[in-house]
């Protein structure tokens, strides 16, 4: 089966004999703003890390369309499980991005309420979430519910014991769960080569579920292969693993340095099957979205970045003994002890203000 | 309404628990405007080579630190005037990235009768003399009273060399101390470190090709000897480099594969060849090996390339080459001639597919029309990934740059289309 291709990246729509979608023009527009918006986020996240106001960034540069694409898929009531590099995922789940980068500068224990959106925290462990996932999906089944839930990865989590042991969970019961899996070809600066001899989509025929490649820079292709995996979950068909064929355009973090494993040259060729450019040509040429439009989601994002950099400044750290206050739902007696020990030993130093 | 106001940006840490870096390069100089996240400095941490955005909007005041110093995180490094709302704050600085002025302990508080103790003795404050771990353990070794040393270190840190310094016993030596007979060892860092991944990173990739020929350059020496003192070279300078690098773009015009890239795909692979020429020129700077690059040279008049090549190799020896400077070649020439050697088997730039090495210029016996005369010779080596690039192709194109050498004017005047 060839790569799912909906939109090409000079613009062009083209068909595929398995997949197809149909979308308004104002959904159209819509997967323009959140990329466009979710792509300033991140390039001023990572330039609040290189200012000292983040400890860590994970810049997405590049995956927007896997990302955004996948989560506009889902229903309001399945569940993401997403990385430390989704944050196309957590803006679709309706995150606020300084929520995302509250995290990121250490003063929040985990960024938002998964429940209220729909989508964990980030996992900094790799692949441990797929796991999550696939549990979560098999305590869907044991509700009777009709969600479905949909975990992320990168091609480096592919050779990871958690990963395929998920897989395997989920084949056996048929979980309601949908495997994404960004291959953005470099697992820190392991290159997708040297990871597995053959595509990453074909390895889910051995677990025995369907695996798909699509072309992960775009965003409707993207889209329409995941409605086709979550119809397939909801319906207790069982898993889909999705091989978003897409790349990491930025370091793998804001530690890293790409220019000492990967040749300029690529980032060059990458250049060319931007997500956004090509869908931006597609909205300009079919006369769904002229210039007015353009300037407006650039002012937006602009006024986005100025929010982030003075809501990132003007962040307060949280008092060190409210570490306890999320440990479990109800109060607890150790977690009350805990906390008045640590009190106590704060209570020890000349500037503790109580 | 706005006011003016100084905001400092002390160097953060852009990794996870760095603790210094090196000031490589300044983007901006005193009195010049900046915007904010515009790109002001260029470091290096013992992980990358990093650009540092500008955190706010106004005029630089000052820079604090110069190129090639290594500075602690948290050292002010630049002053920016701002006029802004007077909401703006100073930023907290998490992680290790923090103000210079935070590194004050937190002292327990002290029992009552403690209290009155330093109450009574002390109408200053106390503090304790500051440095780190590593010092304060050298310093108890040598016998130093910390209080009594005078500190030089940045924000007053007492540093090892002030305690070497007021050591009373001799013992201050400036030099670390080598075991005797020890073998030196030096870590490899920085323009060394990424010529060896480069390196290693081709040549156990691309299957390396290397053919050379002989050339009797006296043509291109008089061509060189000629354009040096025509009025349209005036302050240019013309070498016989020039004009291998216009054999190199007239072989390149007349063979485009030899100026590729072979591309990994998930289909098996790609040639990618380049429609403009991105010379490299290896130089030999003082930091090591460097190959930047002349963007679209395929498209320059002779005069235009002979300037671009030598403002790259002077930029390149002072060391301000930009990342765009050394990357986007798309094929070489290494000058070891320079050296003193006529040949080798250079290593081709990785992403690009040919190297040529260009060798000393000796008199030597030449036969010329069946008598032996004497004829400066140049010796041209070139590499070639055999993926890309067959034998028959790069012995052609080799040929075509050794005819091109030998007769330079001729060659230019027909183009590349002759053959």
């Amino acid at each position: 089966m060839s790569v799912v291709q909906l939109l090409t990246p000079e613009g062009q729509r083209v068909s595929h004999p398995g997949y197809d979608i149909n979308l308004s023009d104002s959904e159209l527009r819509g997967l323009y703003r959140d990329m466009v918006l979710v792509r300033r986020v991140d390039t001023e996240a990572t330039a609040l890390q290189r200012q000292g106001e983040l400890g860590l960034w994970a810049p997405c540069l590049g995956q927007e369309a896997a990302q955004v694409g996948s989560a506009r898929a889902m229903a309001p009531n399945d569940f993401a499980f997403p990385t430390f590099r989704e944050h196309g995922v957590t803006w679709s789940r309706g995150i606020a991005p300084l929520d995302m980068l509250a995290m990121c500068r250490g003063v929040s224990n985990g960024g938002w309420d998964p429940q209220v959106h729909r989508c964990g925290p980030y996992s900094i462990v790799i692949g441990a979430q797929v796991l999550h996932g696939v549990g979560y999906a098999m305590g869907i089944q044991f509700d009777g519910a009709e969600d479905v839930a949909v975990t992320y990865f990168g091609d480096g989590a592919m050779a990871q014991g958690d990963v395929n042991e998920a897989f395997v969970f989920a084949a056996s019961f048929s979980a309601p769960v949908v495997f994404f899996c960004q291959n953005n070809q470099w697992a820190i600066s392991q290159p997708r080569d040297q990871q597995s001899n053959i595509e990453i989509y074909e390895r889910a025929a051995g677990f025995g579920f369907p695996g798909v490649q699509v072309d992960g820079n775009d965003v409707l292709a993207v889209m329409a292969v995941t409605k086709v995996a979550l119809e397939r979950a909801r319906t207790g068909n069982g898993p889909t693993l999705i091989e978003a064929y897409t790349y990491r355009m930025g370091a793998h973090t804001t530690s890293d340095d790409p220019t000492r494993y990967r040749l300029a040259g690529e980032l060059e060729t990458w250049r060319l099957r931007d997500p956004i450019e090509r869908l931006k040509v597609y909205l300009a040429r079919q006369g769904i979205a002229d210039r007015s439009f353009f300037d407006h989601i650039e002012q937006e994002g602009e006024e986005l970045a100025e929010h982030i950099r003075e809501g990132v400044r003007g962040m307060v750290p949280p008092r060190p003994e409210s570490m306890f206050d999320d440990v479990y739902a109800e109060p607890h007696a150790r977690m009350d002890e805990q906390r008045s020990k640590m009190r106590e030993y704060l209570a020890s130093f000349e500037d503790y203000v109580g | 309404m706005t006011e003016q106001h100084q905001q400092v940006f002390h160097l953060p840490d852009v990794g996870e628990g760095l603790t210094e870096a090196e000031i490589v390069k300044w983007l901006v100089a005193t009195g010049d405007s900046v915007s904010v996240n515009q790109i002001i400095v260029e470091i290096e941490t013992a992980k990358a080579v990093v650009e540092l955005p500008c955190p706010y909007a106004g005029v630089i005041d000052a820079l604090h630190v110069s190129e090639g110093e290594i500075v602690p995180v948290g050292s002010p490094i630049v002053t920016i005037l701002v006029t802004a709302k007077a909401e703006d704050r100073e930023p907290v600085l998490v992680g290790y990235g923090a103000k210079a002025e935070h590194e004050v302990r937190r002292r327990p508080r002290k029992s009552d009768g403690q209290q009155a103790a330093v109450a009574a003795t002390a109408t200053g404050t106390v503090t304790a003399a500051r440095t780190k771990p590593l010092v304060r353990k050298l310093a108890k070794e040598l016998g130093v009273q910390l209080d009594s040393v005078t500190p030089t270190g940045i924000g007053g840190v007492i540093t090892r060399e002030d305690v070497l310094g007021s050591s009373q016993n001799g013992h201050a030596t400036k030099q670390p101390v080598t075991p005797a007979g020890c073998d030196d060892r030096q870590p490899v860092r920085g323009v060394q470190r990424a010529m060896a991944d480069a390196m290693v990173r081709s040549a156990f990739t691309a299957p390396h090709v290397t053919e050379w020929v002989e050339v009797d350059v006296s043509r291109t020496l008089e061509l060189v000897a000629r354009l040096r003192i025509h009025v349209a070279f005036e302050g240019i300078r013309v070498t016989p480099l020039t004009i291998v690098a216009a054999a190199v773009i007239q072989a390149v015009k007349k063979y485009p594969r030899i100026n590729s890239t072979w591309l990994e795909t998930p289909e098996g692979a790609d040639i990618l060849t380049h429609h403009d020429v991105h010379l490299g020129i290896a130089a030999d700077t003082p930091r090591g090996l460097l190959v930047p690059s002349v963007k679209s040279a395929g498209a320059m008049e002779l005069t235009e390339l002979a300037r671009s090549i030598h403002t790259l190799i002077e930029t390149a020896r002072a060391g301000r080459s930009t990342p765009a400077d050394l990357t986007g070649g798309t094929i070489t020439i290494t000058n070891i001639g320079v050296f003193g050697v006529d040949g080798g088997t250079p290593i081709i730039n990785p992403g690009e597919s040919a190297i040529l090495a260009v060798g000393r210029i000796l008199d030597r016996p030449w036969v010329v029309d069946g008598v032996v005369s004497v004829r400066p010779i140049m010796q041209l080596s070139m590499s070639f990934d055999h993926r890309v690039i067959d034998g028959a192709l790069g012995s052609r194109a080799l040929v075509s740059m050794a005819n091109f050498l030998a007769d330079p004017a001729v060659e230019m005047l027909m183009g590349p289309t002759t053959e």
